[in-house]
């Protein structure tokens, strides 16, 4: 098994860290990883996105073209890289500040309400992990269990007592991922 | 003990050198390689094992700051990107000239000028053709994963000291940037002066008691014995080319057409054989991992098997040129690469391999 995913968002929305925790679950079971981040003059604001790589086997190239999954956090980054998933893959996308859905056919798409369901927890923060739970439930590529086991490795001791509120807000997007249809064209 | 670790290749190398059992890393930041000085300034080194870490006031201070401590006999290290390498060049041609074991990591970003902070390739001239100045070599090790950022501290301290002679580790903005699991090795004992003598030879400024003084020095003003000193370092370089080259052969065995390529490239070139195997076309990839000593040998073997030969390089055309000498015009050689902190994909660079080697080669047989 092979999953090549680029997550893509503005910096601040956690998205370099999602990618270390999908990572680090990977270690977890056992998987070869590669974690490749832009890390150009990107702040809080600017785009960020990360390519991350699950495999059984040696990972050649940690920088791609195509992807198995995007996981599209804001409008530049749904310009950037909605042509960048693989035919068959899948896109999987926060509608909050998405003024261009997305349109291809060739792709299965999927429709996850992470600002929303984040600040309705209370909590902006566990965002990402919204997101995440999202991807898991649509490609569960690696166990909860794992996933927890990641998170402990990730954060540093002081944060985990944060760990079942991520845990929450990974179940919380488990739940509510649904399949996005594209609406055909009112001329 | 052994770790198992999810870590960027600059945090792995700054890890290594620690556990590697390292004497000193003088250095000053400078994207995208500050996360080795800001690593080993957060571990406290000097606590776990009186591992000397400072920051130096500037990359010509860090260089020089090397060359005093690796005159005593201590492993000592710095490392930089690019632009600051260029500072370090007169203190690593006077670390040659005095034949001092130290090693220097070049964590390389777009040039030239200030450049750009995104990943290049396009140091390969200044670490393989001297940089600074006189006659002069590095060896030079060029690694493509976390695990040989961590792997490497170890082997070029043990290549410096065995040849009495610095070293470079080559490494890249990608390659420094990204994590990948790595397993890290157990800690290891500062050396004492004493296991160094008996280890290197007693060629160190440690302090002149019982024996003949020792002079650390690279101005040799009587021409004869700044011969003989060159032609002594150029035996160096001639044992390292037939003791420590080293390489990787993928996919080489029944390959029509081969790709050179080494650190960063060699992985995305990886991507690009096995897309071309799905393809049928038959792609092997030589990596060399010492740039100097270069698989000439091997090139030259390959030659005579495959039909044409791509050097691919995240720079306007450097290794191509070695690629050539060494296969002396037995097949096409031809150069693919991005340049200004572009990376090139898998996919562009087997459509490069199809454009440049594939097609001509076709014409040439239709010519025929």
């Amino acid at each position: 098994m092979t999953e090549e995913i680029i997550i893509a968002g503005f910096g601040g929305q956690g998205v370099l860290s999602m990618g270390k925790i999908l990572a680090y679950s990977g270690i977890m079971q056992d998987q070869e990883v590669s974690w490749m981040p832009s890390y150009g003059p990107e702040m809080r604001g600017g785009t960020a996105n990360v390519t991350v790589i699950l495999s059984d086997d040696r990972i050649s190239s940690p920088y791609l073209k195509v992807f198995d999954t995007a996981i599209i956090l804001n409008q530049q980054s749904m310009d950037k890289f909605e042509e960048s998933v693989k035919p068959g893959g899948i896109l999987i996308y926060d509608p909050n500040g998405i003024s261009h859905h997305p349109t291809r056919t060739d792709i299965k798409i999927f429709k996850i309400e992470g600002t929303k369901l984040a600040s309705e927890m209370g909590n902006k923060k566990i965002f990402n992990m919204v997101i995440l739970g999202g991807f898991l439930k649509v490609k569960p590529i690696v166990k909860l269990e794992n996933v927890i086991e990641g998170l402990k490795k990730s954060l540093s001791e002081r944060y985990h007592h944060l760990i079942p509120l991520n845990k929450d807000a990974i179940t919380m997007g488990m739940n509510r991922v649904t399949p996005y249809k594209i609406e055909a064209k009112a001329y | 003990m052994s770790e198992l670790k999810l870590m960027k290749g600059n945090e792995a190398l700054a890890e290594a050198a620690i556990r590697a059992g390292v004497d000193a890393y003088f250095g000053y930041p400078i994207t995208p390689q500050s996360e080795v000085i800001e690593y080993l300034m957060t571990e406290r080194p000097e606590k776990r094992t009186g591992m000397i870490v400072l920051q130096a006031e500037s990359e010509i201070a860090a260089i020089n700051m090397v060359y005093g401590a690796a005159s005593t006999g201590k492993r000592a290290m710095t490392s930089s990107s690019s632009p600051g390498i260029s500072l370090k060049l007169e203190g690593i041609s006077y670390l040659a000239g005095a034949e001092l074991p130290a090693v220097i990591v070049n964590v390389v970003r777009g040039g030239p000028g200030l450049g750009t902070i995104q990943p290049s390739q396009a140091d390969y001239f200044q670490s393989v053709k001297g940089g600074g100045h006189g006659d002069y070599k590095l060896y030079v090790l060029a690694p493509a994963s976390v695990q040989e950022m961590a792997d490497f501290v170890e082997d070029a301290f043990d290549i410096a000291f065995k040849y009495r002679a610095p070293v470079l580790i080559l490494s890249d903005g990608l390659i420094g940037q990204m994590m990948e699991k790595v397993m890290l090795k157990d800690q290891k004992e500062r050396m004492t002066n004493e296991a160094i003598i008996k280890k290197y030879g007693d060629w160190a400024t440690t302090g002149k008691t019982d024996r003949e003084r020792n002079i650390i020095t690279s101005l040799y003003l009587q021409p004869e014995k700044m011969e003989a000193k060159v032609r002594k370092l150029m035996k160096k370089y001639e044992q390292m080319e037939n003791e420590d080259l080293r390489f990787e052969k993928i996919n080489c065995e029944d390959a029509d057409y081969l790709i050179v390529a080494y650190g960063s490239s060699a992985r995305i070139a990886q991507k690009t054989v096995e897309l071309a195997r799905e393809k049928g076309i038959k792609v092997g990839l030589l990596r060399p991992i010492t740039l100097f000593p270069f698989p000439k040998q091997q090139l030259l073997d390959l030659s005579n098997q495959v039909k044409g030969i791509l050097s691919v390089e995240l720079n306007a055309g450097q290794m191509v040129e070695d690629v050539k000498l060494a296969v002396e015009h037995k097949v096409p050689v031809e150069h693919f690469g991005r340049t200004g902190g572009i990376i090139h994909t898998p996919e562009e660079i087997l459509e490069a391999l199809e454009e440049k080697i594939i097609k001509n080669e076709h014409a040439r047989h239709h010519k025929i």
